[in-house]
């Protein structure tokens, strides 16, 4: 139990010696330990199999006889999804990765007991011509990157609060409740020039600062309810570092004059969901939350709502009336929040990513943080980058970063070789920057300038096989499906728009309909009750912007350039190559290929056709060819 | 949401019944607890049909069309129970770029059931997804929650032999 700040120091001295050899402190010394193996926790790692990796792993170290010279952590996100299930041997920061069960005997053996990595399981880089063993400080992915919000992830033990003490885990807290008062720490968020993490970047400080003027029962939020397609950062910093969160909102409950919080996180986050219950409870334990907190007259309890699958319920005014127990629609503001928010009281509400820099900025002070990043962005941001990309996984880079840097250094590239064409941040509130913004620095105010947004930190990277216009149905889609109905505009005004666009996709598009699209976006945009309806049309004005052409390929040629919509597209076989062996015929669910009386020479059998008025256009034929005879545009 | 009534006959037993009032019971007094209250009543059932929500509005006094209005808001809530093989296709961004859409629509050709829909016999149900987080492995979906990640449209097939029988 921690009643004062000198306890605190204390079990972190205690504890830091069962971290050194993660964290470069090679003089700690925790019994006969000297090897940490570190395996990724998070979804990604998880879904690869990570957790039986870890079974096999302490099977063979203690059929060995070493269980007591080797811990096992399992951590949070390393950020290298792409690579998973990964592996991490320390002091020496050996990366192994895509490891499956079979390798671990080999590892356990040869690195282990023999001291020698096994090199075929390890990370290769390929820099220029030179393809070499990459350990985890050399590795590009990483060499970018400044983690700040993800400075435990990978490291500590999320289920274990003493890893979370021994990194300096709940200091900020202490120092706050002993040595500052609340416009002190207020005035310390304000300097540091935070701006809101979940995608419309409102200073931290100043929502702090009108709910600390407000009086009487308060509430402090935290928005987990990560709904962005393609994002998962809230996710990682939750799975891979959850106390840092608590401790955040308790910084905040102190500085407004509020007891209670609430984490509103996304039910489809099972690991990060039990991960942040061990972690209440483990603060609970230790009197880091509950009465008193550091032996102050301070107190702050956090409880867990969890979201239904509803997108409109990342808006603020929405996740608290979900709170409250009702369907998730927003409504006007103001008042606002700090106002007038949960149960009508007031409230701040907060992103996963904002909260998890919130204890360093106390610790390291404002300027450390303002020293980071461009002029009206300060600090870092997490993105997660999928998509057409190498390195697919979340990186953590200052502001201010080229979005080339991300794409082509830290990313990795485009796989096979193949041409970046666009990519998209903000999700479906967001838009598609073309390749000829690629040396655009990443901040707020630069991707708004040229029609996209930060957003929660989705990046979503597109190839030459992307359809543009396609890829605005996509988000389209979304929308209507996650529009919640109460406003006019966006319910009507997205389907009208996603008509136009299912239209143009069907070949039925005319010239007119861009000039229709242009003008219903600016009412959606301007007549919405809230962001998802203010930001909706987003996707389809950024791509009418940069892509104009392939709109007019769609409507005028009636072509899909990139060779995605199905309407547009027509199968042929090629008479010269097709040996007649009828394999597409067989596979062909709509009886569309017919034989012909033509026998290409050298050929026994007469070649096939397609019927165009019979075929569905599903691909079987020419994803069974093996003679390369069937073609598509 | 479309979303449709119920079509599959309520057939919930007095055991189930009893955990549901023990967990509204839990809840009584709580601020906002509808929302945890249906959430872990489908964990009890499956699926949240009119009779079950019933059984909520007549213990906690809220009226069965405010809890009906709530049900059928959220995505998670679902008014026909899964397929005893429920499959559950990411449509992520991520996995959207690199062909689940192709995916969705081989399950689809292939079980003959429409996008969202369980069978006849209840045996196979077929769900596009939001995002499941997985995108490291996309295009990802999953079958009775286990994850197949690196997908193409050639591996349904395969995927769909292993649950044959």
């Amino acid at each position: 139990m921690i009643k004062t700040l000198a306890d605190l120091n204390a079990a972190r001295e205690a504890y830091a010696p069962t971290i050194g050899l993660r964290v470069g402190n090679l003089d700690a010394k925790e019994g006969k330990i000297r090897k940490h193996i570190l395996i990724c926790g998070g979804t990604g790692c998880t879904s690869s199999g990570s957790l039986t990796i870890r079974e096999k792993l302490e099977q063979v170290l203690d059929a060995r006889g070493i269980a007591d010279e080797v811990k096992v952590i399992t951590t949070g996100c390393f950020g290298l999804c792409a690579l998973g299930p990964i592996m991490i041997v320390y002091p020496d920061s050996t990366f192994y990765s895509r490891i499956t069960p079979a390798d671990i005997e080999e590892i356990v053996d040869s690195h282990i007991i023999g001291g020698t990595p096994v090199e075929r399981f390890e990370f290769h880089e390929q820099t220029g011509d030179h393809h070499a063993v990459a350990g985890l400080n050399d590795m590009t992915f990483y060499k970018k990157q400044h983690r700040v919000a993800l400075h435990n992830c990978g490291v500590i033990d999320p289920e274990n609060v003493n890893d979370y003490i021994a990194r300096d885990g709940y200091q900020a807290l202490g120092k706050v409740l002993t040595s500052m008062t609340r416009e002190e720490v207020v005035q310390t968020i304000l300097d540091s020039g935070l701006r809101g993490r979940g995608g419309a970047g409102f200073p931290t400080g100043l929502k702090w600062k009108f709910a600390m003027g407000s009086t009487g029962k308060k509430y402090v939020c935290c928005n987990a309810d990560e709904g962005d397609p393609g994002a998962f950062m809230d996710r990682s910093v939750l799975e891979g570092d959850p106390h840092s969160v608590l401790e955040a909102m308790a910084i905040a409950g102190y500085a407004i004059g509020s007891d209670q919080g609430y984490i509103y996180v996304r039910a489809e986050y099972p690991i990060a969901i039990h991960r942040l219950k061990i972690a209440i409870d483990q603060a609970h334990n230790e009197g880091l939350l509950g009465e008193n907190i550091f032996g102050t007259d301070f107190s702050f309890d956090v409880q867990l709502r969890f979201g239904a699958g509803a997108f409109v319920c990342g808006e603020e005014t929405a996740l608290m009336t979900s709170i409250e127990g009702k369907r998730g629609e927003p409504r006007p503001r103001p008042p606002f929040p700090a106002v007038k928010g949960l149960f009508g009281k007031p409230t701040i509400l907060n992103n996963v990513e904002t909260y998890a820099n919130i204890a360093q900025i106390i610790l390291k002070g404002a300027d450390w943080f303002a020293s980071m990043g461009t002029e009206k962005s300060k600090g870092t941001k997490v993105f997660a980058i999928g998509g057409k990309i190498v390195n697919t996984g979340l990186v953590e880079i200052p502001m201010g970063t080229t979005l080339r840097e991300v794409i082509e250094e830290i990313g990795g590239g485009i796989p096979n070789g193949k041409k970046f064409k666009a990519a998209q941040t903000g999700g479906p509130s967001g838009g598609c920057i073309p390749a000829s913004l690629i040396d655009t620095p990443i901040d707020y105010d630069n991707l708004l300038a040229i029609g996209s947004m930060m957003g929660s930190g989705g990046l979503i990277v597109m190839d030459e096989d992307n359809c543009m216009v396609d890829i605005a149905k996509f988000f389209l889609d979304f929308t209507v499906d996650e529009s919640c109905g109460k406003c006019t505009p966006c319910r009507v005004g997205t389907k009208r728009l996603l008509e136009i666009l299912d239209k143009i996709i069907s070949g039925n598009g005319e010239l007119e309909d861009i000039d229709r699209m242009e003008e219903l976006c600016k009412y959606i945009q301007s007549a919405s009750l809230c962001g998802l309806g203010q930001t909706a049309p987003n996707p389809v004005v950024s791509t009418l912007r940069y892509f104009k052409d392939e709109y007019i390929a769609h409507i005028v040629d009636k072509k899909c350039p990139a060779g995605v919509c199905k309407k547009l597209l027509n199968y042929t076989i090629d008479k010269e190559k097709c040996i007649g062996c009828g394999k597409c015929a067989k596979n062909c669910p709509a009886d569309a290929i017919i034989k012909t009386d033509y026998v290409a020479p050298g050929h026994k059998l007469p070649s096939l056709t397609i019927d165009a008025a019979k075929c569905v256009k599903c691909g079987a034929c020419m994803s069974g060819c093996k003679f390369d005879a069937i073609s598509k545009q | 949401m479309k979303k449709k009534l119920t079509t599959v006959n309520f057939k919930g037993t007095k055991e189930q019944e009893e955990k549901l009032i023990a967990v509204i019971d839990k809840y009584a007094g709580v601020r906002g607890a509808m929302m945890p209250i249906l959430q872990e009543a489908q964990e009890i059932y499956g699926y949240l049909p009119i009779e079950v929500q019933t059984i909520i509005a007549e213990r906690t006094g809220v009226a069965l069309e405010e809890i009906y209005g709530i049900v059928s808001f959220y995505a998670q809530f679902k008014l026909n129970p899964d397929g005893q093989i429920a499959v559950a296709v990411c449509l992520g961004t991520a996995c959207y770029v690199k062909g689940s859409g192709d995916i969705v629509e081989e399950f689809s050709r292939l079980l003959d059931i429409p996008v969202g829909s369980t069978s006849a016999d209840g045996k196979y149900s077929l769900e596009a997804t939001r995002c499941i987080g997985a995108c490291g492995l996309a295009p990802v979906l999953t079958v009775n929650g286990e994850v197949y990640g690196r997908l193409t449209k050639a591996d349904v097939p395969t995927i769909l032999a292993k649950y044959k029988d």
